[in-house]
């Protein structure tokens, strides 16, 4: 296990097991996240790659399996209370609130820190006016880290698609959470705005937050990544650090079939 | 300097600095229309509007859908006017002890219900607001029955009753300006985000850490405890309540009343209590036909203005506004 020392592991599970009717969507996978490490996870169209990231945000409950996170086991928690424990994720098909603005959307990536008093929110208290001021600030920040300061009133759906990534990775990391999950950041996108992606993401990393990263684009993964995790079928095939599992040749074979792998 | 700084504080109070100007503007209102009748229809809109403000929270806001609020305005005005004429209540004791009672009833209907949505969730509370209706229509002894309760006395505070139509118009508009700026004040907190955020995207919303469960029921409640205290405020008012105003049409008229005005429109939800109750009266004349033609004023509205009256009339305004200043800077 090179890179990641034991004691420096934010997230691991043991066992996880996802079916869907007879399908194996996840078959008891093994992984560990090292903390303030970038993970990435790699595999074929189907390999259970999105269904791992729904298990542990608690979209989907696993069958079996366990997901330790910081000292604290996942299986069971909804997925308001996952994301109160500090883990934030963005999704492989786009779901900002499309209605709301840009700033409103960042600021529901601030939902925990808002308060759900609704006295205080009746009443709109000293206290309440105060902390909107200080969410308003952060997230008009975390905008302005992401290129989309002069957005901010526009409603989410008028922005251009590549904006729209970069609006849910802002919404995703203005909290400043332990592990954000990313879920295919730059499927889409053309390389300019791939290489704006990848640069951001390697400045939330060198922040200190660990992120766990699955994507296609093999570019990205081998320059952002300090460990691979491949799956195929739902089961894990290989892990290790990028280059290891480039030359790996199950994952040649997951990726090219046998035939090609003999030719 | 000066000037700077009153803009800042103008820009940062706007909502509630507008509140406290339409306030004002309200107060004239009985001076100006001295006609006893007229200002009695007014006075009919503030407990609908009441509703409509707490109904748009659920259903503009948190997108779903309610065809039962009669029920807990029925329930409001039913609560207040056993607890007063039948156990010698004051007027204000009565009301917060229905719209707790209310609140109660919301909540516990609201666990189970609401992890309904769509069409089930309209069924589940269409369902509710014909059970209710019964109940008034069936319990002669505690309801009166058909015929319902007479002999409510007009509202009173602190040894200061409300008598007469301009003494009804200051208590009833002042409430709807309360619940107004209560509404106005929960959608510009973390909690209407939150709402605004579910009513978009369910599972987004909680991966973001909104409590979505949590938060229809939270918003199912207190539009509850609004139409109920519409229904207490209703009650006194007239002083006299029958069941048919508390069935399924009322519960269908006030969701018209929330999309004329606009789905999340708070403002909008005065203009469509007002425009919804006002509008029978002014077809008045028409006598037999006057039923068709308000719905199909209400149709041709909801076709021609989805975005509510308000909301689409204010962008008329503004763009009207706009083509005015461009031809005055092409002419100068």
């Amino acid at each position: 296990m090179g890179t990641a020392s034991d004691n420096g592991i934010l997230l691991q599970t043991a066992d996880l097991t996802k079916h869907f009717g007879g399908l194996p969507a996840l078959h008891e996978v093994r992984f560990s996240a090292g903390k303030g490490e970038v993970t990435a996870i790699i595999g074929p169209n189907g390999a259970g790659k999105t269904t791992f990231i729904n298990c542990l945000t608690g979209v989907l409950t696993p069958d079996r399996g366990s997901m330790v996170f910081d000292g604290q086991e996942l299986s069971g928690l909804p997925p308001h209370r996952i994301a109160r424990l500090g883990i934030s994720r963005t999704f492989q098909n786009l779901r900002l609130f499309p209605g709301l603005t840009v700033l409103d959307n960042v600021l529901c990536g601030l939902s925990a820190k808002a308060g759900d008093s609704l006295i205080e929110a009746f009443f709109r208290t000293p206290a309440l006016r105060h902390r909107e001021r200080l969410l308003r600030l952060t997230a008009l920040e975390a905008l302005d880290t992401f290129g989309l300061a002069d957005y901010a009133s526009l409603p989410a759906e008028a922005l251009s698609y590549g904006a729209k990534k970069r609006l849910e990775l802002a919404r995703a990391f203005v909290s400043r959470p332990k592990l954000v999950l990313l879920d295919e950041p730059v499927a889409g996108l053309n390389p300019d705005e791939t290489e704006r992606v990848g640069t951001l993401i390697r400045q939330m990393r060198r922040s200190g937050v660990t992120l766990i990263l699955v994507e296609h684009d093999m570019d990205l993964v081998m320059s952002v990544s300090d460990h691979v995790v491949v799956l195929d079928g739902g089961r894990r095939i290989a892990e290790g650090p990028p280059d290891d599992v480039r030359r790996n040749p199950l994952v040649l074979e997951a990726y090219l079939g046998k035939i090609s792998l003999t030719a | 300097m000066n000037g700077r700084a009153a803009a800042a504080f103008a820009a940062r109070h706007r909502t509630g600095l507008t509140v406290l100007g339409v306030s004002l503007a309200l107060t004239l209102v009985p001076h100006l229309l001295a006609n006893p009748w007229k200002l009695g229809i007014l006075n009919l809109v503030a407990p609908y509007a009441i509703v409509v403000l707490g109904l748009n929270l659920f259903i503009g806001y948190a997108g779903q859908i309610s065809l039962g609020h009669a029920a807990f305005f029925g329930l409001g005005a039913y609560g207040s006017a056993i607890l007063t004429t039948g156990y010698g209540l004051p007027p204000v004791a009565a009301m917060v002890l229905t719209a707790a009672g209310v609140g109660l009833t919301a909540l516990v209907i609201g666990v189970p219900t609401l992890r309904l949505s769509g069409h089930y969730l309209a069924m589940a509370t269409l369902g509710f607001n014909i059970v209710v209706h019964n109940v008034f229509v069936q319990w002669d002894r505690v309801t009166g029955g058909p015929s319902g309760l007479t002999g409510i006395p007009p509202f009173g505070v602190l040894g200061v009753t409300f008598q007469g139509e301009t003494q009804q118009f200051y208590l009833l508009w002042g409430a709807t300006m309360i619940a107004l700026t209560l509404s106005l004040n929960l959608v510009r907190s973390g909690v209407g985000r939150g709402l605004a955020a579910l009513a978009e995207d369910e599972i987004s919303a909680a991966a973001m850490g909104v409590d979505v469960h949590r938060g229809k029921i939270a918003v199912f409640t207190v539009s509850a405890v609004f139409a109920s205290v519409g229904g207490s405020l209703f009650a006194h008012y007239l002083g006299t309540i029958t069941p048919d105003t508390f069935g399924i049409f009322a519960s269908i008229d006030f969701v018209i009343m929330v999309v004329i005005g606009g789905m999340g429109s708070l403002w909008g939800s005065l203009a469509g209590a007002a425009f919804v109750t006002v509008l029978p009266h002014l077809l008045g004349p028409l006598e037999d036909s006057k039923d068709i033609i308000h719905g199909l004023i209400v149709v041709a509205i909801l076709l021609v203005l989805p975005r509510g009256l308000l909301a689409e009339l204010v962008t008329l305004a503004k763009s009207r506004l706009a083509h005015r200043r461009a031809a005055l800077s092409r002419s100068g």
